[in-house]
């Protein structure tokens, strides 16, 4: 399995960690989970499966990812636009997450549930990536990058990975974005919004593209104020909304700003 | 302000009396308690620890620091579970060695940092109960801090505070340190008096409220010149 070749000084048999450790995992979680929610979570974008131990070992309580995530197309590429908050439990361990990993100068990769999972696959995504590079003489596609993380993260299918990712970059067929997660999703579209504050993304998004024909500064625009309106409903999101816009030539670091100074903002151009 | 309790159906504590069968079960992990706390200074780290071992309701010992010194420019400190603490620097310290063998170099912060993170993400359905920091200089010589979780996700950060009284200690860090939600406030640079003397009363102040927090305070201090150890008594109850 892929975590096994890059773990390779470890040695570390996965093939069978999984499987043999399953009964004993199962049960390892529900305790470790009631430990976990007295120390603190794992650092998530996401509130992790947690359950309270005296209702006995198969009550499990599902939360939402907690954070927000957008990206969609336009005319002049792919807008991306995130925040940046990280939540353990319900503390927050960090204001200022990257959550958009940069894989090579033209893809970009979004980070929404686990934070150590979507951190590490997309990175051994950006090797696969390199690899491919090397081996055809030409770069990957949008197509296939995202197929080779859904598929590598398929092997781990049910074993309580987390990872809500959206693959945005330009390829020789125009703008690319592929929404791919941890269950074995793998969709095109032009617009997807993936967290708890997706709601909140979606209606700005959706009544702004109306028009269809978007200037670059309005489309930035447009995905700035979805996220700031989400970070402002949403309890798990907040922090700084960090924008990229990925275009013909690659993707720029738009900006990043404290959603406190957006607030601030708004507010002055409503008097 | 009294601690919740839950009550189990005679009207006892749950945790603390007998309220009916309860189904027990082997867990591999305890939680030891203990807490670290790591800054990044213009050309300093510090990283510093309470050394108070406990489980339960007891002190197993009051002399355990958290902070590992790995090379001459970074220390770790780790705590959580003490038996994941301790292998994971020792598997810390044999990586150290083999990378120094093929490179014939120190493995920088950075590099121990990302290491780390691939080390802890490879015990992904078994992970190391262990909450990490990275304290020391990068190449440039300026202070870094990393700062991860039990699965190796991990960022750079100028201070964090992690353990049992992280949640007390980093809003008072944001405050200080990052001068956050303050307004017309002159952003000074962090000198490294200023900094330690900021450790000492945040450890203090973690003592007097956080029950696996105390007894004393090992400070380690990462400069150009090595690293120096400080230690402060802290309440002891």
């Amino acid at each position: 399995m892929a975590l096994a070749s890059v773990l390779q000084s470890e040695s570390v048999d996965f093939s069978n960690y999984g499987r043999q450790r399953h009964g004993f995992a199962s049960g390892l979680y529900e305790a470790e989970l009631g430990l976990e929610s007295v120390g603190g979570d794992r650092l998530s974008f996401a509130l992790s499966t947690s359950c309270s131990n005296e209702d006995g070992p198969d009550r499990k309580i599902e939360f939402l990812h907690g954070t927000t995530t957008l990206a969609f197309k336009f005319q002049h590429g792919v807008i991306v636009a995130v925040d940046s908050r990280a939540t353990a439990g319900s503390y927050i361990a960090s204001q200022t997450v990257k959550k958009v990993i940069e894989i090579n100068p033209y893809l970009l990769g979004t980070m929404a549930g686990g934070a150590a999972d979507c951190s590490f696959w997309e990175r051994l995504l950006a090797r696969q990536c390199r690899v491919y590079e090397l081996r055809n003489k030409e770069r990957i596609s949008v197509a296939a990058a995202s197929k080779l993380l859904a598929n590598m993260v398929y092997q781990y299918k049910g074993m309580g990975l987390s990872m809500g990712t959206m693959v945005c970059g330009w390829d020789k067929t125009g703008p690319g974005l592929y929404y791919v997660d941890s269950e074995g999703n793998r969709v095109c579209g032009d617009l997807f919004a993936v967290g708890s504050g997706s709601m909140y993304a979606y209606g700005i998004v959706d009544s702004g593209l109306k028009q269809k024909d978007l200037t670059v500064e309005e489309a930035c625009d447009l995905g700035r104020r979805a996220i700031y309106q989400a970070t402002y409903r949403d309890a798990y999101s907040g922090g700084q909304v960090n924008l990229y816009h990925v275009h013909s030539e690659g993707w720029t670091r738009v900006s990043q700003s404290d959603v406190l100074m957006l607030h601030q903002q708004y507010q002055a151009e409503k008097a | 302000m009294f601690a919740t309790q839950v009550y189990g159906d005679n009207g006892k504590m749950k945790e603390y009396h007998y309220t009916g069968p309860v189904e027990h079960r082997f867990s591999p992990y305890s939680f030891n308690g203990g807490t670290v706390l790591a800054v990044a200074g213009e050309d300093f780290a510090i990283v510093a620890s309470d050394t108070r071992l406990s489980e339960g309701y007891s002190i197993h010992s009051r002399d355990s620091p958290k902070c590992y010194k790995l090379t001459d420019t970074t220390v770790i400190g780790c705590s959580g579970f003490h038996g994941d603490c301790l292998t994971l620097t020792k598997i810390i310290d044999a990586r150290l060695k083999m990378y120094k063998h093929s490179n014939n170099k120190c493995m920088t912060s950075g590099a121990i940092a990302a290491m780390l993170s691939t080390i802890l993400y490879g015990r992904r359905f078994f992970p190391y109960y262990v909450y990490n920091i990275i304290g020391g200089l990068d190449e440039e010589g300026k202070g870094a801090v990393y700062s991860f979780d039990p699965v190796g996700s991990y960022q750079r950060d100028t201070y964090k505070a992690g353990g049992s009284a992280s949640a007390m200690l980093q809003p008072l860090l944001d405050n200080q340190i990052g001068f956050k939600n303050m307004e017309g406030v002159q952003h000074l640079p962090l000198s490294q008096e200023k900094a330690v003397q900021l450790v000492k009363d945040v450890f203090i102040s973690a003592a007097e409220r956080d029950v696996y927090t105390g007894d004393a305070l090992r400070i380690c201090i990462v400069t150009k010149d090595g690293i120096k150890e400080e230690t402060v008594p802290l309440r002891k109850d």
